[in-house]
């Protein structure tokens, strides 16, 4: 299970005076369960790339294969490869249409030509994994708060149950602890599921603690793709294109700065507070000798 | 997927048509259409033809584009052509078992598919090189007479900006809505007409309630921005008339006074050549 996109170009609206190169020669790899997080500011690709991904949109030149079959062959069945690349769009809550929450998480599987009983076992695993309780399942879906409407999406796409896993802007638009809630929420689903999982976003902080590589766009075109760890490293870069490595790297940068000696290579709180605690008792250590 | 409907559409470029007065350009459609109507005669159609056809050049739009306008009204026009060539009564040409096409059902069928092309394409100028800002700012204008009677002339216009303006808005909704339920397994092209129509609930339920939480929201900006009506409202960029804009009025008139020279104008061509 695999994704290759081959000098993949997209331009909208060819051929007038209108016409905007979107995507300029892109080629990558996903392969099987990573856990990818794609980065650009506003404009630089992202969603239209990932709305290749699921053959939503066709490439003006190149060619996408995924499993080694091209996904623009006449006989290739386009809704299979929704169903194993299941794309979770930006604000996903404006596409719930059902009179409750199970119904709406049903459309998927049942689009997909399920036996009725196995559409409603797939709905129910898939609002268990997507951190919904039982009592909301017969509510509207339009009574929920706008995190558990976000997750109830999520699920509507889980419940098909893909191989590769799409989120566009998971947290555009919610709280911090909203925020939270749905990274911790989609982490603890990759590890349950192990599929893989491509998080879209232009903020390095929502990113840097769960993924295990970073593509970075810029203009249509992938800038950096690498582990996170070195792509933060090169933060110098990414401010040129309108990104940030997360907070805490700079504030490591900083304190070494300053003559702490402390590690640099940190992209996650956690991380850098073990890293201060063990300063602290590395400096202590130290006078002691003396 | 929506992107292929142009009709209403602006098409951005700097031309001569472009950089008109709207009021021109709705006085000069209003013009040509009704000249559409009042002339019959091959004579006065190459006229009318020339005169598309320098619009056209001027406007600097693709042709492409105004044709791809013309793809709405194919059906019509089919139908039109149909009707038309079977059911005038007149002098026989062909006949296949009761139906016979006449000399005049042939005459009548041309005229017409000339009229509505050009009807359209004529009236796609005008939108593809006006923004519909632009359009109704000439329209609120040009019916001001009509408020000494208590027509509420900007309220109109305003309505009608505004509808202008949720068009692409709620296209790219549609599109994204469309895109979502798509990944989702949705299928909106195949199966008979009631599956069909089946089909499109998991689109109109996201849109309308998108719709009505726009329209909430813009109330809502315009209530805060103190907006209570046209009564002394003054403008940003106001209408003014300019040189080349009296130019353009004088050359409708030409036009006019071609067609209804036509005849002669086109014996005197001929003539000549």
């Amino acid at each position: 299970m695999s994704i290759i996109l081959d000098k993949v170009s997209h331009i909208y609206e060819a051929g007038t005076t209108m016409s905007v190169t979107a995507l300029d020669n892109v080629s990558l790899v996903i392969p099987d369960g990573q856990f990818i997080g794609l980065i650009g500011h506003t404009g630089s690709g992202k969603s239209t790339l990932v709305q290749h991904l699921n053959g939503l949109l066709k490439a003006t030149s190149g060619s996408i294969y995924f499993n080694g079959e091209d996904i623009d062959a006449e006989d290739f069945d386009k809704k299979r490869l929704r169903s194993k690349v299941g794309l979770v769009f930006q604000y996903p809550e404006y596409q719930l249409f059902e009179a409750d929450v199970f119904s709406d998480v049903c459309f998927g599987p049942k689009n997909l030509g399920l036996t009725p009983k196995e559409v409603e076992l797939r709905a129910y695993e898939a609002l268990k994994l997507a951190g919904i309780e039982d009592e909301y399942f017969y509510q509207s879906p339009f009574d929920l708060s706008g995190g558990q409407k976000r997750r109830v999406a999520i699920a509507g796409v889980l419940a098909m149950k893909p191989d590769v896993l799409i989120l566009d802007e998971p947290t555009a638009g919610l709280d911090p602890m909203g925020r939270d809630e749905i990274l911790e929420q989609i982490s603890k689903l990759k590890k349950e599921t192990g599929i893989t999982v491509m998080l879209v976003s232009h903020s390095m902080d929502d990113v840097a603690k769960y993924v295990d590589r970073i593509i970075v766009m810029n203009r249509g075109g992938v800038m950096l793709d690498d582990e996170p760890a070195k792509i933060f490293k090169q933060y110098e870069r990414l401010e040129e294109v309108g990104l940030a490595a997360p907070q805490v790297t700079y504030i490591m940068k900083a304190l070494h700065d300053r003559g702490y000696d402390v590690r640099l290579d940190i992209n996650t709180i956690d991380e850098a507070k073990k890293e201060i605690m063990s300063y602290f008792s590395r400096l202590a250590a130290a006078k002691r000798r003396r | 997927m929506l992107r292929d409907i142009t009709l209403g559409q602006y098409y951005q470029t700097d031309s001569v048509i472009h950089r008109l007065d709207p009021r021109v350009k709705l006085v000069a459609t209003i013009a040509f259409i009704l000249s559409l109507f009042i002339f019959d005669g091959a004579a006065e159609y190459a006229i009318a033809a020339l005169f598309l056809a320098i619009m056209i050049k001027l406007s600097r739009v693709p042709f492409k584009f105004m044709v791809k306008g013309m793809k709405a009204i194919v059906f019509l026009l089919a139908i039109t052509i149909v009707f038309n060539l079977f059911l005038t009564p007149g002098e026989p040409v062909f006949a296949i078992w009761r139906l016979s096409i006449t000399k005049e059902g042939i005459r009548l069928a041309s005229f017409l598919t000339v009229r509505l092309s050009f009807l359209i394409i004529g009236s796609s100028i005008m939108t593809l090189t006006t923004t519909p800002n632009q359009l109704t700012d000439g329209m609120e204008s040009l019916m001001k007479p009509l408020k000494k009677i208590k027509v509420p002339v900007h309220e109109i216009a305003m309505m009608m900006s505004i509808a202008l303006r949720f068009i692409p808005i709620l296209m790219e909704e549609t599109d994204k809505i469309m895109k979502a339920q798509m990944a989702r397994g949705a299928d909106f092209e195949s199966g008979n007409f009631i599956k069909k129509a089946k089909s499109l609930i998991p689109l109109l339920v996201p849109l309308i309630i998108s719709a009505f939480r726009r329209a909430n929201d813009l109330a809502m900006a315009m209530e805060a921005r103190c907006y209570r009506g046209g009564d002394h409202r003054t403008r940003m960029k106001p209408l003014c008339y300019k040189k080349r804009d009296f130019a353009a009025y004088a050359v409708i008139v030409l036009y006019l006074a071609a067609g209804a020279m036509a005849d002669r104008i086109v014996k005197m061509v001929l003539v000549l050549l």
